[in-house]
């Protein structure tokens, strides 16, 4: 019994202490002192912010000159408009930067996409994936400079690239798609959530938050302007959606909830920090990508299990689409704040390109929630 | 207040751990001692100083009077008055003050040649706060991690520090501590109803003995703790309370920086079943 007891108080500790994150933490106060606003991070656990590959070559202006590639090349209605040598240039990086040469990717570098003997071919649809992708990449870089850009930052060459998302891998590590209906039995219906998903940050909050809000458009608004009453909307169900969505965002980015909110009014745009109005552009940002390029791309997407390349669906079918992590990857700005777009001109899409406007861009989420306190204000 | 016939025996000389017989005496009802003049010394110190504090505040609304502590930036040295100082000297009156309380405590228990056992439960409560505003600043670097003195600031404080760590019910001492505070409740709430159901009949009725307040439990849960054993479980219970919600604190931060839903992700990580 005394061996068991001591035995029970080594290991207890230990066991206690194993979970621990030891040592100091990174810290950075963003708020009024004493109000615990403050980011804290274990810089051993923090995510990396990794290698970014150079540019293939020096793009010079003389190169960025000369003639168009549709005047060179077949099929080409997107990077038609580019030089032909910038043409070749955004081709390699794209091949370093989803299926590198020499990785264990099928069909590694460019045959990945092309058919070696037709480059102009459309048979292969990660070919017809990525042009559509061209085009939500400079649709990101045109219209949704607000997400990556506000608040006076430095506008001049803020924005994704292939990189940002795919870090080498044909599909970025980070996706999600549509959760699997719980059966309708008693046993193993779990109600959409109760099990420690990554998505939710290991909460037992519902597991997937992305179809909603990040495909769907339902509002994120659950805290009311007034005390609740009879006709408060928001059912604890949506609390609960809402919570797990900023679980994957504070997961995603590397911050806790006081990086964008003041706890004591999470609602309140006045006490939240600047960043969330980012992350306000952000979500709309995503919805826009998986809505109108990811599920737009329909059945170019292979079922699961007939596609060459492996699997580009979810379990319930829908494609895998893009959440907050997938450029984020657990740092609050991708990259570090690179900005590696500088390398990469054609990827700015000021070019006029084929992608709907954003309708949210003319209003900004500030001026809408003071729009809505003045529509709150009884008639005088 | 007249002194009661037979309290002059309980007022003996001695059991002072400070000052020998210089403070040894009492006013009204109250034991002065060299503890209870620094207690007063702390308290009212302490006191004027938030006063202080209030008035080249913002506010005098009771609801919003906030005495912060310093940025994070001035680490452990000390803020000027108005950037944090006052909050410094404010944490020293008032630890300054509670350990004075506790050590009066101890006095009288001397005089009076009764156990610790009340300095002690109430040194579990200085305990708490010291970590949360010595112990953990102490860890983190930075005194800026106490938490401000104010009725709203404070609660927006736990609200906020609870956010860093995402969603804070999932801290595995603080749900120690929370079973802890409400078992100790229950626990006091059938000990008061106990007692009174049984020495405090109606009308006409006899006081009933402990022998009863035992048998109403045996018959209900088959066990009965007993007369002094209650107060051991009520003690146990409280001091835990106090104590798992000082581990809960210091472990947010110093020894963890994630959410805490993550933190279990050691146990769906155990080799037995990943």
């Amino acid at each position: 019994m005394k061996t068991l007891n001591k035995l029970v108080a080594i290991a207890l500790p230990a066991l206690l202490l194993a979970g621990c994150e030891l040592g100091s933490k990174e810290q950075e106060q963003v708020g009024f002192r004493g109000t615990a606003m403050v980011q804290i991070s274990d810089p051993d656990s923090k995510a990396k912010v990794g290698d970014i590959p150079a540019p293939p070559y020096e793009l010079t202006a003389e190169m960025i000159a000369g003639d168009r590639a549709s005047t060179a090349y077949e099929n080409v209605p997107v990077l038609g408009n580019v030089s032909v040598d910038e043409f070749n240039y955004l081709m390699q990086a794209m091949t370093t930067w989803i299926a590198p040469d020499g990785s264990n990717v099928k069909d590694a570098g460019c045959t990945y996409c092309h058919n070696p003997e037709n480059m102009a071919s459309d048979e292969k649809y990660t070919k017809v994936v990525a042009r559509k992708m061209l085009l939500m990449t400079q649709n990101i870089n045109a219209n949704w400079k607000p997400h990556f850009a506000g608040q006076g930052a430095d506008q001049e060459n803020a924005g994704v690239t292939c990189w940002t998302c795919h870090r080498g891998n044909p599909v970025p590590v980070n996706n999600w798609s549509s959760a699997v209906p719980d059966p309708s039995t008693i046993t193993g219906n779990k109600r959409g959530g109760n099990t420690p998903a990554q998505t939710v940050a290991y909460a037992s909050l519902n597991s997937d938050p992305f179809t909603d809000y990040l495909a769907g458009k339902e509002t994120i608004r659950v805290g009311g302007k007034e005390f609740p009453t009879a006709a408060s909307k928001a059912a604890i169900q949506s609390t609960e959606k809402t919570y797990g969505l900023m679980m994957h965002m504070s997961q995603g980015l590397g911050v806790n909830c006081t990086f964008c909110h003041n706890s004591n009014n999470f609602a309140k745009w006045e006490d939240s920090r600047p960043q969330r109005v980012n992350a306000w552009y952000g979500i709309r940002m995503v919805r826009d990508t998986n809505n109108n390029y990811i599920s737009a791309l329909g059945d170019v997407w292979p079922a699961n299990g007939k596609g060459a390349y492996g699997n580009r669906r979810g379990p319930h079918g829908d494609p895998l689409k893009v959440n907050c992590a997938t450029c984020h990857q657990g740092v609050n700005k991708p990259l570090g704040g690179y900005k590696m777009l500088k390398d990469y001109p054609a990827l700015k899409g000021a070019a006029p390109v084929a992608a709907p406007a954003p309708v949210v861009a003319a209003t900004p989420a500030p001026a809408e929630t003071a729009a809505a306190a003045e529509a709150v204000k009884p008639a005088a | 207040m007249a002194v009661l016939s037979f309290e002059r025996k309980y007022r003996v000389r001695g059991g002072t751990l400070i000052g020998g017989d210089l403070f040894d005496f009492w006013v009204g009802p109250f034991y002065v001692g060299f503890f209870g003049v620094t207690t007063a010394f702390f308290a009212a110190l302490g006191t004027a100083l938030i006063i202080y504090g209030a008035a080249i505040g913002d506010t005098w609304n009771p609801w919003l009077i906030n005495i912060a502590p310093p940025d994070i930036s001035y680490g452990l040295k000390l803020a000027p008055l108005k950037e944090g100082g006052l909050w410094q000297i404010v944490t020293i009156c008032a630890v300054g003050a509670f350990v004075s309380w506790a050590l009066r405590e101890v006095e009288i228990c001397r005089k009076l040649g009764i156990g610790y056992h009340v300095p002690a439960a109430f040194g579990m409560a200085i305990f708490a706060y010291v970590t949360l505003v010595v112990f953990r600043p102490l860890l983190m670097g930075a005194w800026g991690y106490g938490f401000p003195y104010g009725i709203f600031p404070h609660l927006d404080w736990v609200s906020n520090t609870g956010y860093q760590y995402l969603h804070f019910h999932y801290n595995p001492a603080h749900m120690l501590a929370v079973s802890f505070f409400f078992t100790t409740t229950l626990a006091l709430g059938l000990h008061g109803a106990l007692v009174l159901s049984a020495v405090n009949p109606a009308k006409g009725e006899t006081v009933k003995s402990p022998e009863y307040e035992d048998t109403f439990f045996r018959d209900l849960i088959g066990y009965s703790v007993g007369t002094l054993g209650i107060h051991r479980v009520g003690l146990l219970l409280a001091m835990n309370a106090g104590f798992w919600s000082a581990v809960c604190i210091i472990i947010s931060g110093p020894f963890w920086s994630r959410g805490w839903p993550e933190w279990w992700t050691w146990w769906l990580n155990l080799p037995i079943w990943s």
